[in-house]
């Protein structure tokens, strides 16, 4: 089985050398003045709908994305448990599945909570 | 002679000969490496020529659904236009932005390719098809899907364009709100089977035992259906590039092959799950029984793959984008639930399936009318009870003051 993870490595070196040789022969056909390099400050600018450029981009952000990520490391956690629970299942059988009711309780729990404290709605 | 026993049908036995013929003839590694190298290459052989006819495919369906017709000039039924455009973006100028990071900004398209390809790496062409059949193919799939999201954000933040940085923002938390639904579909799929390697899924499948999982799993592939729309970023919850909104969302500031490399690592992704799809709940690589004998496994696997995209075309055609606080609403008050309740009920299955004197084939009708019933009973109550509160302009306390609608709220 070992031997089946050094293929997805041989993949893995395939899938980097792939793009890397993409941008290298557009590079190159920079190199030979096929494809033309002609920088100018206006080009060169940000895009704002053709308006200049107003005030930093990195700035603070909506504190929404931070509750999000908080019930996301939750629920990922559950679903790392489910995925060897779900292949052991039928040798574990009713004792399983009760376990794994008063698991998904739990949790439910913490979602219904975040739900009546507002924490699902996007304002 | 039977067509079967060629090697065109069983692609995989070239491997196998490959294979043996090198431990006998040649150094011991390279029996290892030369059959990984050469799948490596026939992967390639199919995604390339596949997303120049993906794209065709796309404009040409889009076009038809909008009443145009398309691009019809270069080549026969404007065929070649894909390889055209692959020739432009190869020779158009790579402009960088003055204030952009750049080497996160130069890196982010080769990042998002990376794991683009690496998904196929478990997907099962054919019965002996796999280019590695791990014994966690499942586990790996959902883990290496889920870091195409680091690309988006790399892009996104070192552009230093706002729109593509709202973009990288929207793209984390409508990815990870995604992601949860989307494994906790699977988790039915992995109860029927009882195994993560998607080979031993498929096997599963086959006419003997079960029959493909959607007869017994509907809810869970319509759930699969829209968080994988989600995940790779198709029109009715694209936030991400919302082109009305956001000009071209993460890679507004891209060009070239830059811009080239993030369009290829969108639609290999789409055509992954396409193939994610067919291998977990249409039964694979297999076909319709008395024609099964005529067209070899990976034929059939790949022509569901180009359904399934069709389907992506005809859902981006028809159905408009939903709103952030929509999309994120629908995502945790009703696909989670719903999820975790089609685990339930599946445990329940599994159980009184090992433990029944019926017909296997009786059993499994029952199972499917129940469980098709039970899908369009849970949609219908859930959304029902859960409705989001409508709001017309009149019930708007501010639209009443002033008597007129007030500028939308910005919800990035």
């Amino acid at each position: 089985m070992l031997g089946q993870f050094g293929y997805v490595g041989i993949l893995l070196i395939v899938a980097i050398l792939f793009p890397l040789g993409a941008i290298v022969t557009s590079w190159l056909l920079g190199k030979i003045r096929i494809r033309p390099a002609a920088p100018d400050p206006v080009k060169e600018d940000v895009y704002e709908c053709g308006v200049p450029t107003e005030g930093p981009t990195w700035v603070q952000f909506n504190f929404r994305y931070y509750y999000l990520a908080l019930l996301f490391v939750i629920f990922d956690i559950e679903t790392v448990f489910l995925f060897p629970w779900a292949v052991a299942f039928r040798k574990l059988a009713v004792f399983g599945l009760v376990e794994m009711i008063v698991f998904i309780a739990i949790l439910v729990v913490g979602l219904v909570y975040a739900w009546k404290q507002d924490a699902l709605e996007w304002r | 002679m039977d067509w079967r026993d060629f090697y065109i049908y069983h692609l995989g036995k070239v491997n196998e000969s490959v294979r043996s013929w090198l431990s006998a003839h040649a150094a011991g590694w390279t029996a290892y490496v030369v059959p990984a190298i050469l799948g490596a290459i026939l992967l390639l052989v199919f995604l390339l020529p596949s997303q120049l006819m993906v794209v065709w495919i796309e404009r040409r369906l889009i076009a038809r659904f909008q009443i145009r017709r398309g691009p019809n000039r270069v080549g026969p039924w404007g065929l070649l236009q894909s390889i055209v455009d692959a020739i432009k973006l190869l020779s158009k100028e790579a402009i960088m932005p003055r204030y952009a990071d750049k080497w996160p900004y130069l890196a982010a398209p080769v990042v998002g390719f990376i794991p683009a390809i690496l998904v196929y790496a478990v997907i099962p062409f054919g019965p002996d098809l796999a280019f590695a059949d791990l014994n966690i193919g499942l586990l790996y799939l959902v883990a290496i899907g889920s870091y195409s999201v680091i690309s988006v954000f790399m892009a996104g933040w070192a552009s230093s364009n706002k729109y593509a940085l709202i973009s990288a923002m929207r793209s984390v938390a409508v990815l990870v709100s995604y992601e949860i639904p989307n494994v906790l579909a699977l988790v039915g799929v992995i109860l029927l089977a009882g195994s993560l390697s998607l080979t031993d899924i498929v096997r599963a499948q086959s006419s003997g035992s079960f029959t493909w999982f959607i007869t017994v799993q509907p809810l869970a592939f319509l759930i699969f259906f829209i968080t994988a729309s989600a995940e790779v970023n198709r029109t009715p919850v694209d936030l991400i590039e919302a082109e009305q909104e956001i000009v071209a969302g993460h890679h507004t500031e891209y060009s070239g092959m830059k811009f080239g490399l993030f369009y290829v690592a969108e639609y290999t992704s789409i055509l992954a799950a396409c193939a994610v799809m067919s291998t977990l709940f249409f039964g694979g690589w297999h076909g319709i029984p008395w024609l099964e004998r005529y067209i070899p496994p990976w034929i059939w696997f790949i022509a569901k793959i180009y359904i399934f995209f069709a389907v992506f075309i005809w859902t981006r055609a028809t159905l408009p984008r939903l709103r952030i606080d929509q999309l994120m609403a629908f995502a945790w008050k009703f696909l989670i639930p719903l999820s975790l309740l089609n685990i339930l009920v599946t445990a329940v299955e599994v159980l009184l399936i090992d433990n029944t004197t019926l017909a296997p084939a009786v059993w499994m009708t029952l199972l499917a009318v129940v469980n098709y019933a039970l899908a369009a009973l849970l949609i219908v109550a859930w959304s029902r009870a859960f409705r989001m509160p409508r709001r017309r302009s009149a019930d708007i306390p501010e639209v009443r003051r002033l008597g007129a609608l007030p500028a939308e709220t910005p919800s990035y």
